[in-house]
């Protein structure tokens, strides 16, 4: 409740907490919201992306696939982790993934935090557009119940790749965006400095998603952002997680494909 | 001005504007007469300079068959987006007014050769061909149209990407998009993709990717980031096919690479191997 009585953050403050270097990354939430997990590797056709991450994981009584981009606690982590960036290989593993889960009736929990997608040659060469395409059409699809918690970045289609679900829960730091602060003031702006501005005018935060009808609910976080209380801010993560797939599983599989088949063509619909 | 906001292509203000187009690539003179016969495909480099829709259904459509739909959908300003050179309001009224289009897309039914499919067609010239709310709901509304009808459905693309003006409401029209593509899929009708120059971005991340068959134009730029981006960011020159149309499908994400004048042939033959 402090919270109440703190100034209201700017959106170009909420993105710097959003990157904070040590906001909880998918490596933290493993540890303290899994009693299990077994990371699964490789997506079967050129190698094994270390920014796109996943596996079998035990979050409370439920076992689920979870998938997640991944950055790095320290430099060389970072170096190793893309600092979150994907490529094909990294999606072509979450779809490996999400398979295993349909065929064994386990739900999805998606973790997202990347700038973008990787946009490096090697990348293009080896399809990112058409790797993230098929996670879309897959994932509108996917006969099992999908959590998507954007956690802190949200970097335009390299997040949305592994983003499509029945809930999309975003923390209340968290941004999501079409493009960073920064591509948007140098393009529209003609000047990298007016990001601010851009991050403002994107309506990139938590409580502007939710009023635009993209994201369910947001999760509140301990003062100053969860980096301060990482125990608490996974924490509420994990109930969250666990309130949706609860619900999410009193749907017949018709209704839950039908209902997030809705939910998506309804985005853009004023 | 951003780079999808430049005014259309034109030829050279030359006096003999009215005898001449320019080839936008090499710069040769081509009497206009022939270049409308060679749809804009310049004699000397081979050149497919862009179409826009109209041009674009009369190349690969039955003559009459082509009925609009979904006319009634255009664009919103979800986030009442403003930047330095002006309102969204005002930039999307000016595309409307420029291009006569409502949106970046125009959906319709028609035949092709005599097989009846669902057509969209993009319009680089409707800001760059970007991807917003408007766009994603028109090929939403024409996926479900190819289920209800039993039909094929066909998408011919020419987009930059996303829409930054509709922020996060433009990217989700990437998940909107797929999903009704995948009812069309699940309902085992074809879907073709057809890439032409440019299809970049949240397109190619999209819809222009997961075609039964992706079909290009010669020479398309088509990509996911954008070609400045990746240089600064390996530091390096990229050659000069990277992103083409041939280097795509060297790479294994392209089917055919079919030359403008045979695209509706290669359509209707397509169109029988699937069973329509």
């Amino acid at each position: 409740m402090a919270k109440k009585t703190q100034k209201k953050l700017t959106a170009w403050e909420i993105v710097q907490l959003a990157r904070h270097a040590e906001r909880p990354n998918i490596t933290a939430y493993i540890e303290a919201m899994c009693d299990d997990f077994i990371e699964l590797h490789g997506d079967r056709l050129f190698g094994d992306d270390r920014s796109l991450i996943g596996g079998f994981a035990t979050i409370g009584n439920e076992r689920v696939v979870l998938i997640g981009h991944r950055k790095g606690s320290s430099v060389e982590e970072n170096i190793e982790a893309n600092f979150g960036m994907a490529s094909p290989e990294g999606y072509r593993k979450a779809m490996r993934l999400m398979k295993l889960a349909e065929k064994y009736s386990l739900p999805v929990v998606s973790l997202v935090d990347t700038p973008g997608a990787y946009p490096g040659s090697e990348a293009e060469a080896n399809g990112q557009a058409e790797a993230i395409a098929h996670n879309l059409e897959f994932m509108a699809r996917l006969k099992t119940p999908v959590v998507v918690v954007v956690c802190g970045e949200g970097g335009s289609g390299g997040a949305l790749g592994i983003a499509v679900g029945d809930r999309i829960l975003m923390l209340e730091n968290a941004v999501y965006s079409v493009i960073s602060p920064e591509g948007c003031a140098s393009i529209l702006w003609r000047d990298g400095s007016q990001a601010p501005l851009a991050a403002e005018t994107l309506k990139i935060t938590a409580e502007h998603l939710l009023e635009l009808g993209v994201i369910d609910s947001i999760i509140s976080e301990p003062a100053g952002g969860a980096h301060k209380k990482p125990a608490a801010a996974i924490a509420s993560v994990k109930k969250a997680i666990l309130k949706e797939l609860a619900e999410l599983g009193k749907l017949t599989l018709d209704d839950l494909i039908e209902q997030r088949y809705q939910k998506f063509a309804a985005m853009g619909r004023f | 001005m951003a780079w999808f906001e430049n005014p259309a292509q034109e030829p050279l203000r030359v006096p003999t504007a009215a005898l001449w187009a320019v080839c936008p690539k090499c710069n040769t003179y081509v009497a206009k007469a022939e270049w409308a016969d060679a749809c804009k495909v310049c004699p000397k480099c081979d050149h497919h300079a862009r179409l826009n829709c109209r041009e674009r259904v009369q190349l690969l459509t039955d003559i009459g068959t082509f009925e609009e739909i979904n006319a009634a959908v255009s664009v919103n300003d979800p986030l009442k987006f403003k930047d330095a050179s002006g309102s969204y309001a005002a930039k999307s009224q000016a595309a409307i007014q420029k291009t006569g289009m409502g949106e970046a897309v125009l959906t319709g039914t028609c035949a092709i050769e005599g097989s009846d499919v669902v057509l969209c067609v993009m319009d680089f010239a409707f800001m760059g061909g970007s991807l917003g709310s408007g766009t994603g709901e028109r090929i939403l509304l024409a996926a479900e149209k190819a289920v209800t009808l039993h039909r094929p459905l066909i998408i011919v693309s020419a987009s930059g990407g996303a829409r930054m003006h509709e922020g996060i409401v433009s990217l989700m029209q990437m998940a909107k998009t797929c999903a009704a593509i995948a009812k069309v899929k699940e309902a085992g009708l074809p879907y073709f993709s057809v890439l032409t120059d440019p299809t970049t971005g949240g397109v190619s991340a999209s819809y222009a990717m997961v075609g039964d068959l992706n079909i290009a134009e010669p020479k398309a730029l088509i990509g996911f980031a954008g070609r400045r981006v990746i240089e600064q960011t390996i530091k390096q020159k990229l050659p000069d096919d990277f992103q083409t149309a041939e280097y795509t499908m060297a790479h294994g994400f392209i089917d055919h690479i079919v030359p403008r004048k045979e695209m509706k042939a290669f359509l209707a033959k397509i169109l029988r191997y699937a069973g329509f």
